[in-house]
């Protein structure tokens, strides 16, 4: 099938996708936008987190056909750098393959609640492992963006 | 410490300098493995056994070349090498001959234009098995080596005698970065294969070997990995992306799912350990005996050196005067076991903190003060008769940790109680515990291993500023290798500028991204590289070398500038290539155990908190404090994060992590089954680094990624223990250990 879809603010179509690829398939592999990470492809990690009509989704979760005519956002199209910055400020990123799907979740985690408490922050990012870090020092990258 | 360092560059040895390859990885631009995409790709598919042990009757591809879309199916029968594999013995087949010998073992692998088309044609591949019954158990198993250690008098006697056996379950790396490779046939009949990996040179070594290749064929370039742990050490999809690619003659990605994952890389062994620590009435250790089973699984991996590690620091950093220890490692038809952080020591620090904790008990002692009375210290002796000869502040460690702030009393919000967000409580049968453990690790590869790292070091004008270049094979995990070979040029040359290259194997050698090694090994070849870049440069100026060092872009004695290291360099860069080692091991006596067969030793100590809910039998581990000592912290922010990452790490073994296997199959390979610490499960950490100098070490520092993933277990359980006087002899501790 052919799916058109807006992603990153540009209209993208990919041909030939097959029915049961996911948006994180049609990301990745056909149109060139590996950020979003492949950690599970089972919904457990958050690794592959994008918006998907402005609401966080897990990429693995959604079949690529569902996403027809609708917009998608990834890591590599927030024009804010404030999390990302701050993530490197304070040493939140080790490997890195938790961080693209950690960027979205408290990005929009700090759109809904500016100044999260902490017990707000691992409720908000509870869907998002992280084998490096043991999530001390992406709580700070937390604070940190939010006092900004 | 500074001031000697004779730097006033920024980003130099000690300081938090950034993470190279930070902002790529914020903006999700830094190419992971299974990032990776080239022109005519084919995807690659892997067969793998359903059984624990059968003979192979037959392997029929017919039905699977006939699906469209497929370019290869191959099975051992076109292994053009070598057949077998493996870091320490050759003894794993890279595609299954007429036996398999654990569930998952790979059986053939396929190449298509899809990665689905790839999966669907492998399942259409017709093999027909004779089951066989599998051996599950290690006691039942053929010994693959056992480690004994004999010190003093074996049959040493003592007024209070504890003893124990301890169980380990199965734990897994889970880096969250499948295995993934990207194969790339080349015009010279070789192969490039980029892909994630802790140590390119023994890939590049086993995989020429199968694929009947001279290494200069088989060039191998790191991919970004996305976490490694261990179990990045064996092969996985290496050898099977690169006979695809120059099968079809086209570039071939695999890339494992998290099920794949979870069958496709070595686990840590699960342990079955026997301990009696006998002493005194005032709790002075006089004698350990202790036996050890670890469960190697099928195949041989990393599992001699596993036991090793497991026997030779498996009582401790206690000075025992008579010990008498044995350790073994056999196969079975289990998963393979082998290199996970901690590597051994992991095992035997839960088994023999339990049994400090029951001596404490014994001798009506406090936990710490049991453990103080007992620690080793710099000039002790190790079971092994080697001599401790660097910092061994075991007792300055818990007493750290002791003394650190005291958790926050227990909340009376539900989120922050056992069962937290699923809200089961709000406080009724919840009891609170505090345990304290220490442990210790062994620091870059031991008994005797040629152990060595590369590095090439170029100092070129570009622009008329002097730039460093950094080359060496060492894999970035994760862990910040990157930003420490920058940070070691910076102070050795005194330039800002230094350009770290990709690791590839066109330079020697840099050894394992394993062992905790790689800052002292790879580190301490950078800086002898430097080293020797300096010397030329200073060669160069008309006057002895002697007190001259370069900083901030020149060249500077204590008299002031030397002169300007632009005008010194002028268009002529200097490039050296060393390789570098550490001091000699040896071997340990077959018999005895005897030998200095460790580098350096690694101490950390932890005390962790914990709340448990014994009506459900859940536990929510309230906070953790621990204290290391690094000898230098190169990159402080770093370690700090090598901490807390290998902390986590081993709360998950205490209270969730275990892979299940029943009769030789894996029953939990999912991230919905096999579960690895959340934000919600992590506590707060306290750390504590110390910076004691080891005189042999580069900057006097010490590994750091191992020490702190050994002791957390131990504490979280001895947390535990106290708060519910329940025994606890195996971990992970389940909700039923708690509960009835
Ligand atoms: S890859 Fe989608 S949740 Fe893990
Ligand atoms: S930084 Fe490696 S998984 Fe989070």
């Amino acid at each position: 099938m052919r799916i058109t879809v807006t992603v990153n603010g540009q209209q993208r179509q990919a041909d030939h996708v097959w029915a049961g690829e996911s948006l994180l398939y049609l990301l990745r592999e056909r149109l060139g936008l590996p950020g979003a990470k492949n950690a599970c492809e089972q919904g457990e990690c958050g690794s592959c987190t994008v918006y998907l009509d402005g609401e966080p989704v897990c990429a693995c979760l959604v079949a690529a056909g569902q996403v027809q005519g609708r917009s998608v956002t990834t890591v590599e199209g927030l024009a804010a750098q404030r999390v990302q910055q701050a993530f490197l400020e304070a040493g939140a990123v080790q490997c890195g393959f938790c961080t693209p799907g950690l960027i979205i979740a408290v990005h929009d985690l700090l759109a809904r609640t500016p100044r999260p408490g902490d017990a707000e922050v691992r409720e908000a990012l509870a869907g998002n492992l992280c084998r490096c870090t043991g999530y001390e020092k992406i709580l700070d990258a937390v604070r940190l963006a939010a006092s900004r | 410490m500074k001031q000697l360092l004779q730097t006033r560059v920024t980003g130099g040895v000690g300081d938090s300098a950034a993470r190279p390859d930070g902002a790529l990885k914020v903006r999700g631009e830094f190419a992971f493995a299974s990032d990776l995409w080239a022109d005519r790709m084919l995807w690659g598919a892997t067969l793998r056994s359903p059984h624990p042990h059968a003979r192979i009757l037959g392997i029929d591809i017919t039905e699977a070349l006939r699906v469209p879309g497929v370019h290869a199916v191959l099975t051992h029968e076109d292994v053009p090498g070598s057949k077998r594999y493996g870091l320490e013995i050759a003894d794993q087949p890279v595609l299954a001959i007429d036996e398999v010998r654990y569930a998952g073992e790979p059986v053939a692998i396929v190449a298509a234009d899809h990665p689905e088309t790839a999966r669907r044609a492998a399942a259409r591949i017709a093999v027909s098995y004779q089951v066989l019954p599998p051996v599950t158990e290690a006691e039942d198993g053929q010994v693959l080596r056992h480690v004994p250690i004999r010190r003093g008098d074996p049959d040493a006697t003592a007024e209070l005698v504890v003893t124990g056996e301890y169980e380990v379950g199965m734990q897994d790396q889970a880096f969250l970065g499948p295995e993934a490779g990207l194969a790339v046939p080349a015009a010279d009949g070789g192969v490039d294969l980029y892909l994630a990996t802790q140590w390119l040179h023994a890939d590049q070594r086993q995989v020429a070997a199968c694929l009947g290749l001279p290494p200069a064929l088989v060039r191998l370039t790191l991919a970004g990995v996305g976490g490694a742990f261990g179990a990045r050490e064996d092969i996985s999809m290496q050898v099977h992306a690169c006979m695809l690619a120059l099968r079809t003659g086209r570039p071939v990605k695999m890339v494992y799912g998290r099920e794949e994952s979870f069958l496709g890389h070595v686990h840590r062994h699960p342990a079955k350990l026997r301990y009696e620590h006998g002493a005194t009435r005032d709790g002075r250790l006089v004698y350990v005996k202790a036996r050890i089973m670890l469960d190697g699984g099928a195949y041989a991996s990393s599992s001699a050196a596993v036991v090793a590690n497991a026997a030779t620091l498996g009582i401790g950093p206690y000075d025992v005067p008579n010990v008498v220890m044995d350790a073994y490692v056999a196969y079975t038809n289990n998963p393979p076991c082998g290199a996970m952080r901690g590597f051994g020591a992991v095992q035997a620090c839960f088994a023999y903190e339990s049994q400090m904790d029951k001596l404490a008990a014994a001798a009506g002692l406090d936990p710490v003060e049991v453990r103080i009375r007992n620690a080793l210290r710099e000039g002790a002796r190790m079971p092994t008769g080697q001599v401790v000869d660097g910092p061994a502040p075991v007792a300055e460690l818990l007493r750290r940790v002791q003394a650190a702030p005291p958790a926050p009393p227990r909340s009376d919000d539900p989120r922050l109680l056992p069962g937290g967000v699923g809200n089961t409580t709000h406080g009724e049968g919840v009891v609170r515990g505090v345990g304290y453990a220490i442990g210790i690790k062994n620091v870059c590869f031991s008994e005797g291993f040629d152990d060595y790292a590369t590095a090439r070091v170029r100092l070129e004008l570009i622009s008329g500023e002097p730039v460093a270049f950094v080359h060496t094979a060492a894999a970035e995990v994760g862990q910040g290798l990157v930003t420490v070979q920058a940070q070691v040029a910076r102070t050795e040359l005194g330039v800002e500028r230094v350009v770290v290259a990709t690791a590839d194997t066109s330079v020697g050698s840099a050894g394992s991204s394993s062992a905790s090694r790689q800052t002292y090994m790879t580190g301490g070849a950078v800086r002898a590289a430097c080293a020797a870049v300096r010397q030329r440069l200073f060669a160069r100026l008309a006057r002895d070398p002697a007190g001259l060092w370069l900083a901030g872009g020149k060249v500077v004695s204590v008299d002031g500038v030397v002169a300007d290291l632009a005008e010194v360099l002028g268009d002529d860069p200097i490039e050296e290539t060393v390789e570098w080692r550490h001091r000699p091991t040896s071997p340990l006596d077959p018999h005895t155990g005897q030998g200095d067969a460790h580098v350096q030793y690694a101490f950390a100590a932890h005390r962790a908190t914990v709340d448990v809910d014994v009506e459900l039998g859940l536990v929510r581990v309230v906070e953790i404090a621990t204290a290391q000592d690094v000898g230098k912290a190169v990159n402080p922010q770093a370690v700090v994060g090598q901490i807390h990452g290998g902390t986590a790490q081993g709360l998950g073994l205490a209270v969730m992590e275990e892979i299940q296997v029943v009769d030789g199959m894996v029953r939990n390979p999912s991230f919905t089954d096999y579960l690895i610490p959340t934000i919600l499960d992590v506590p707060p950490m306290h750390v504590e680094v110390l910076e004691l100098a080891d005189p042999h070490a580069p900057y006097g520092l010490r590994g750091v990624g191992e020490p702190p993933a050994i002791s957390s277990t131990p504490a979280v359980v001895a947390a535990i223990r106290a708060a519910t006087g329940r025994p606890l002899t195996r971990v992970p501790v389940r909700p039923e250990h708690l509960i009835g």
